[in-house]
């Protein structure tokens, strides 16, 4: 079988579902010999390369994230969303029930620790953040959800390992699966 | 005047979520670097609102390399509002999961991202820069950092059942004991945790004969230094008090209480960085740059508190002649000194009797409107303050976070990097790697996660004031 290429990528989220990912240990050097771990994708236009397998964690919380989306479905075959952030939103989310100005004013301009005057940083280098932070599926298709904040790792490694496999994982089949 | 840019854009999203702005001025000579930060989720207003309790849960959501830091601040803050303390053994379970994820966070930085520089070289093939291409030569090598991290994670994962946002730490105490069972599990770790930490410290120390003068002049300049220490001015990471340190080693403030950091911390917002720029109050913006994390709480305590640790801890002072250790670089040795320590304390706890106790809990409730809670996190100190309402919903939040405070030596470090590196327009493959050591020596979360696979995507831009592009240098 030829080696499958894998990509992960972090939008809006913890690291805390790559951070499960490494938590599969050793197996990581299994899953090094069934796929090449490729670059990450880089929006902007530039190519991400056609993979096999995208794992994405976190929403989609920014205009880059949102672009980068679209980019990352079109390059790869299987898009996998990855624990609770990426799936529904989670605690990402949570900033939606507020409206931006005012998530952004507490943080810049009211925070008791802040000095002077404040202001919301606006420099051109910097990701537009949107108004309401949105779960993979409201912009993209979605190919497999794998919940849990974050999915447990062995859950991780038996989803990645069947889709490494040529098969489509059961997931009555995992462990530990739940959201939270 | 003709100013020229150099834009290094590790790539906001796949792993950076930062990127940097180095500027030219008009002779092609470095000006200035900015170093954006592009994350922000907006904690301190969304927690508006919830039950002061919820905290603990919701905070470690913030990070994923550092969940249990936020936790056990977040539950020192509820328990100054319910005016309790938790019990003896709860303690121990707290420090023991604390130092797991200490652990595992120092492992991961050390082993899966700088170890490839350290072994394969600056200047090797960026695509197998990385812990496979260490799989690769130094199989074993490999293999023993990513048990160090396991340890660390298992430390939580058999007290609470989860790796990652742990649930088990409450208010006022432990939700779950230690099992007998899982207390023995743990014990077997230790001694081939403590040989691995050798192993790196001998990789360290190899890199220093051999790069002496790159290691000791690598972003050097002084700063101050706060971390937190107990009560006998010992290395500590759960609970202490603060101590700040001016750049000539000279304590300006001892056995300060978290509760009071208002008075000591201020932080400005800048317009090119979602992460505020702290600085020690009582000197003001311009000249109160500190640091936090391995290498500020080294350089801020007076012993450590364990014998391994404090052997290496005497090499360590010895560096600068007692003085701190300024060279940006040593945060790896520092992080390996920790290291050490951590897994010497595992043991020390795993070997108190008490540690099994089922005695975990106090109960408490509401009784004050304000509670402020702190913990050292792997990149340094973090705090948590909420003021609640009478029936205990949150009407204000604010959280200082490690790598905040890292902000304004990070972006000078680069600065002083780029000035050491950058000639001109000329932009090698080399100087994008110690541009990018140079943010990696400080472990920020904000990009450690994603390249532990691999190394930051860049592009540098060399853009002239019109905008116009002058060159472009890419690699990922
Ligand atoms: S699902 Fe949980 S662990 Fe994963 S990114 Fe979101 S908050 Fe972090």
């Amino acid at each position: 079988m030829q080696k499958k290429k894998l990509a992960t990528v972090w939008l809006g989220g913890c690291s805390g579902c790559h951070m499960s990912l490494l938590d599969i240990d050793e197996r990581i050097l299994d899953v090094a010999r069934l796929a090449d771990i490729v670059k990450s994708p880089v929006v902007d236009g530039k190519e991400m390369p056609e993979v096999d397998i995208t794992l994405v964690e976190g929403s989609v919380t920014s205009d880059e994230h949102y672009r980068e989306l679209i980019h990352i479905r079109k390059k790869t075959k299987v898009l996998i969303a990855l624990g609770d952030c990426a799936v529904m939103t989670n605690v990402t989310g949570m900033r939606n029930y507020f409206n931006l100005k005012d998530v952004f004013d507490t943080a810049y301009v009211h925070a008791v620790s802040n000095d002077g005057e404040g202001q919301v940083p606006d420099h051109p280098s910097l990701l537009k953040l949107n108004e309401k932070v949105q779960p993979l599926h409201e912009v993209v298709k979605v190919d497999f959800v794998l919940p849990g904040c974050p999915p447990d790792a062995d859950a991780i490694f038996y989803v990645l390992f069947e889709f490494l496999n040529d098969r489509v994982p059961n997931l009555s089949a995992v462990k530990k699966l739940k959201y939270g | 005047m003709d100013k020229r840019k150099i834009f290094i854009s590790p790539v906001t999203r796949i792993e950076g979520h930062a990127n940097i702005t180095i500027e030219l001025d008009d002779r092609g000579e470095v000006s200035d670097a900015l170093f954006h930060v592009n994350e922000f989720r907006g904690f301190e207003k969304f927690c508006e609102g919830r039950m002061y309790t919820e905290m603990p849960t919701i905070t470690p959501r913030i990070c994923g390399i550092c969940p249990t830091s936020h936790t056990l601040a977040s539950v020192k803050a509820c328990e100054m509002i319910q005016g309790i303390q938790p019990p003896y053994t709860a303690n121990l379970l707290r420090r023991l999961m604390h130092i797991g994820q200490n652990l595992s966070s120092h492992a991961l930085s050390f082993f899966h991202l700088s170890a490839p520089d350290f072994l394969l070289g600056y200047d090797s093939d960026p695509a197998s820069r990385n812990i496979l291409g260490i799989a690769e030569r130094y199989p074993d090598i490999a293999l023993r950092g990513i048990r160090l991290r396991k340890f660390g994670q298992e430390l939580s994962e058999r007290i609470t059942g989860k790796k990652i946002h742990i649930m088990g730490i409450v208010p006022g105490g432990m939700a779950f004991p230690l099992t007998e069972e899982n207390r023995k599990a743990l014990l077997h770790w230790i001694p081939e945790a403590i040989e691995t930490v050798q192993l790196g410290l001998n990789i360290i120390r190899k890199f220093h004969e051999e790069n002496g003068e790159m290691v000791s002049s690598f972003a050097n300049s002084p700063t101050m230094y706060l971390g937190t220490v107990g009560p006998g001015g010992e290395h500590e990471l759960y609970d202490g008090r603060l101590r700040f340190m001016n750049q000539d080693g000279i304590i300006l403030q001892d056995q300060v209480m978290p509760a009071d950091y208002l008075q000591y911390i201020a932080e400005r917002s800048v317009n090119w960085s979602y992460l505020k720029y702290p600085y020690y109050k009582p000197f003001g913006y311009d000249n109160g740059i500190y640091r936090v994390g391995p290498l500020a709480r080294l350089n801020v305590c007076t012993r450590m508190k364990t014998p391994l640790a404090q052997k290496e801890f005497e090499v360590f002072k010895q560096l600068n002649g007692g003085r701190p250790v300024h060279g940006t670089f040593y945060y790896h040795y520092a992080r390996l000194i920790e290291a050490l320590g951590d897994v010497e304390d595992a043991e020390i706890i795993l070997r108190d009797p008490q540690v099994t106790s089922r005695h975990i809990q106090h109960n408490g409730r509401w009784n004050y409107e304000e509670g402020i809670g702190s913990s050292e996190a792997p990149r340094g100190t973090l705090f948590h303050h909420y003021r609640t309402d009478k029936t205990g919903k949150l009407v204000g939040v604010n959280l200082l976070i490690a790598t905040g405070q890292n902000n304004p030596s990070m972006n000078r470090s680069v600065l002083e990097v780029a000035r050491q590196y950058v000639k001109g327009d000329q932009i090698s493959e080399g100087m994008l790697n110690r541009v990018e050591s140079a943010i990696r020596c400080y472990d920020p979360c904000l990009s450690c996660s994603t390249h532990a696979l691999g190394q930051m995507p860049m592009r540098v831009q060399v853009i002239d004031s019109r905008g116009q592009l002058l060159r472009q240098v890419e690699r990922g």
